[in-house]
């Protein structure tokens, strides 16, 4: 048996060496289906790891792990607390429903000799974005970063033909991103002698008013805010999650931006105390600014989308916005908000993009409204890929609506819960702008989800499909039943919210 | 001027860098903007290996130091700093596969396109855009 202190480390370790195996058995036995069923397996090893320490967490406070057995700050050191414990779990949660809710769509997308390589790198994106989490360790963090975004890369530009271009520029602009954050942490380095998080918190207090402790802050914020895809830094997101195949954005969506949005609070609570951040500089205001900036332009700018994949990648792009305000608010309520959103947006980005894969795995039409003819003017006799679907996809369109709804913010989802915490938070912090971006953003998103709806409840579906009004065209049960799990766990998620904040993140908030 | 010659590394880097991200918004073929990639990851190599260098020290292994041998004290200050080099070494490997996976993009995209040039690019995104519209809505024409 592996004893407890050994539990950490196979977060990472049965992922890294699982995405070998799982390419070693695609290579020898050349059939694609053993791929999927040794991801499931290893994706469920890492979950099993995660809930446990998120357990050992719980019970005794935080864990500190040294690969190799050297003492910190010379080797590199995991560090689970409250905050990534809980965000490990979301991401082996989100990974493993994804993957099992994708087998179809990527045997459908795929071709079958590259299907064992693609879960391979799959299965290294979500390493990657494992480590992020869980290590201590700033120069340890680039490298993970890097790994998760290269996996990444790679995944998008499986996709369809235009996801090359989209996968090419988010190459350049996360290049750019990672090389700040490497940057920044090369003046840490310089100025402390230390990569060690914890132990760069301890060395930096007499340092504050050095000039180049603040270019580093500066150079790590900005790179991880690329990497999050912050608003007038988003450019790379919504090509690269809407053209690439359902299996990488299922998993990349909800994940990526929320690991790096953990990675900002991680470098603002743990390499800079909040003490810097949030009295020594006094920018909270300027961010929660930009943040309302954010939010308002991804919202406007999701309106604007002719294509339901299109305007969930817009949505994200808000999402980061309250994300990131939140945490600048510099109270409790604003940091518990955000460390809940996190958990709540993952899961609710997961839904929409699994109904969105399993709506064009049947139809394979995403487009919100009627498209063009070719003089330019409106078809309306072509109609939108959605009509009609409440009728031919009950179950789906009713996943669809528990996740519509969640974001909007109604009351027994989860995402009411989380914003309601960032509403007080603004409220405690006085931020009146940010608190009218929340509610603008959320009747946004009502006006896009209502329209949605009533294309897919009143419209008749066209002709184009071969389908029968009123058939049943619901999608298969492998498909339907992850689809099931993450939509009722979105309600279970809002009534148990306050147990996750009094036993989980009131200890992760770092401000009293 | 002093500044400017004191830290003449920090310069170097800077200038690199911004060479680097010139070409990687600014320029128009895809292996140029590939290029600049390269060289503003290298600029952030030499600057950790620039910060590493000390006066007068020599390769961090005991016996080059000075009066070398088991007697000797051993003291930092005669070895350059070994951890900046260890770190850029893995930031080298980073580089490399971040250079392999664009290259293997371009080639993608060349295969595609048969050009490398953004703009031209663009211009068939935006053809292919127009033509798929037109034929989504001639297909429902026929339908009827």
């Amino acid at each position: 048996m592996i004893s407890e202190e050994q539990i950490p480390v196979l977060i990472i370790v049965v992922p890294l060496l699982g995405a070998l195996l799982v390419n070693l058995a695609g290579l020898l036995t050349g059939r694609a289906g053993i791929s999927l069923i040794l991801t499931v397996a290893v994706l469920s090893l890492a979950l099993a790891a995660s809930v446990q320490t998120l357990l050992l967490v719980m019970e005794k406070g935080a864990i500190s792990y040294r690969l190799g057995g050297w003492p910190p700050p010379f080797g590199i050191e995991y560090v689970i607390d409250h905050l990534n414990s809980l965000v490990l779990v979301v991401v082996n949660a989100v990974s493993l429903i994804a993957v099992v809710f994708s087998g179809r769509s990527v045997k459908a997308e795929i071709p079958s000799h590259k299907i064992s390589l693609f879960y391979c790198i799959l299965i290294l994106l979500i390493t990657g974005l494992s480590g992020m989490t869980i290590t201590g360790d700033a120069f340890n963090l680039y490298v993970l970063l890097e790994i998760s975004a290269l996996t990444g890369y790679a995944l998008i530009a499986v996709g369809e033909d235009r996801a090359l271009m989209a996968s090419f520029n988010y190459l350049i602009l996360g290049t750019i991103g990672a090389s700040l954050y490497l940057l920044g942490t090369g003046h840490l380095y310089i100025m402390t002698g230390s990569l060690n998080m914890g132990d760069l918190s301890s060395l930096l207090p007499s340092l504050y008013g050095s000039g180049a402790i603040l270019t580093s802050f500066i150079l790590i914020t900005v790179g991880i805010l690329i990497k999050m895809a912050f608003f007038p830094l988003h450019t790379w997101l919504p090509n690269s999650y809407s053209y690439a195949p359902t299996a990488t954005s299922c998993i990349a969506a909800p994940l990526v931006t929320k690991v790096s949005v953990y990675v900002m609070l991680r470098s603002m609570f743990t390499i800079f105390t909040p003490a810097y951040v949030y009295s020594y500089l006094n920018i909270s205001s300027l961010i929660v600014w930009l943040a309302v900036i954010a939010i308002v332009g991804g919202s406007l700018l999701a309106l604007a989308q002719r294509d339901l994949k299109r305007m969930l990648t817009y949505l994200i792009v808000a999402e980061v916005g309250y994300m990131v305000g939140g945490a600048w608010l510099a109270n409790r309520l604003g940091l518990t908000g955000t460390i809940l959103h996190i958990v709540n947006d993952a899961l609710m980005t997961l839904c929409l993009f699994m109904a969105a894969g399993t709506i064009a795995y049947r139809t394979g039409n995403l487009s919100l409204i009627a498209s063009r003819d070719r003089h330019g003017s409106w078809d309306k006799s072509s109609g939108s890929g959605l009509a009609g679907l409440f009728k031919i996809m009950p179950f789906t369109m009713a996943a669809f609506t528990i996740a519509a709804l969640s974001m909007i913010g109604v009351p027994p989802t989860a995402g009411f819960f989380s914003k309601w915490y960032l509403v007080l938070g603004a409220i405690e912090a006085e931020q009146w702008g940010y608190m009218a971006a929340l509610i603008f953003s959320s009747l946004v998103n009502a006006v896009l989800f209502f329209r949605i709806f009533e294309i897919a409840y009143f419209e008749k579906s066209s002709g184009d499909m071969g389908i029968k009004r009123g058939e049943s065209l619901e999608a298969p049960l492998s498909m339907l039943a992850p689809l099931g799990i993450v939509a009722v766990s979105l309600i279970i998620l809002g009534i148990y919210s306050g147990d996750i904040v009094t036993h989980i993140i009131q200890f992760a908030v770092p401000l009293s | 001027m002093e500044l400017l010659i004191s830290s003449y590394n920090y310069w170097i880097y800077i200038i690199l860098m911004m060479i680097g991200l010139y070409a990687m918004l600014a320029k128009n073929n895809l292996i140029k903007k590939i290029i600049g990639m390269s060289i503003f990851q290298t600029a952030i190599i030499v600057f950790y290996v620039s910060i590493s260098a000390k006066k007068d020290a020599t390769i961090p292994i005991i016996e080059h130091g000075k009066g070398h041998g088991h007697s000797a004290v051993i003291s930092a200050m005669d070895y350059a700093n070994p951890l900046p080099h260890v770190l850029m070494l893995t930031a080298i490997v980073v580089s490399v596969g971040t250079l392999g996976v664009a290259l293997a993009l371009a080639q993608k995209i060349y295969d595609r396109y048969k050009t490398l040039e953004e703009d031209e690019i663009l211009e068939q995104l935006q053809e292919q855009a127009v033509s798929d519209s037109v034929m989504t809505s001639s297909g429902c024409d026929n339908d009827k």
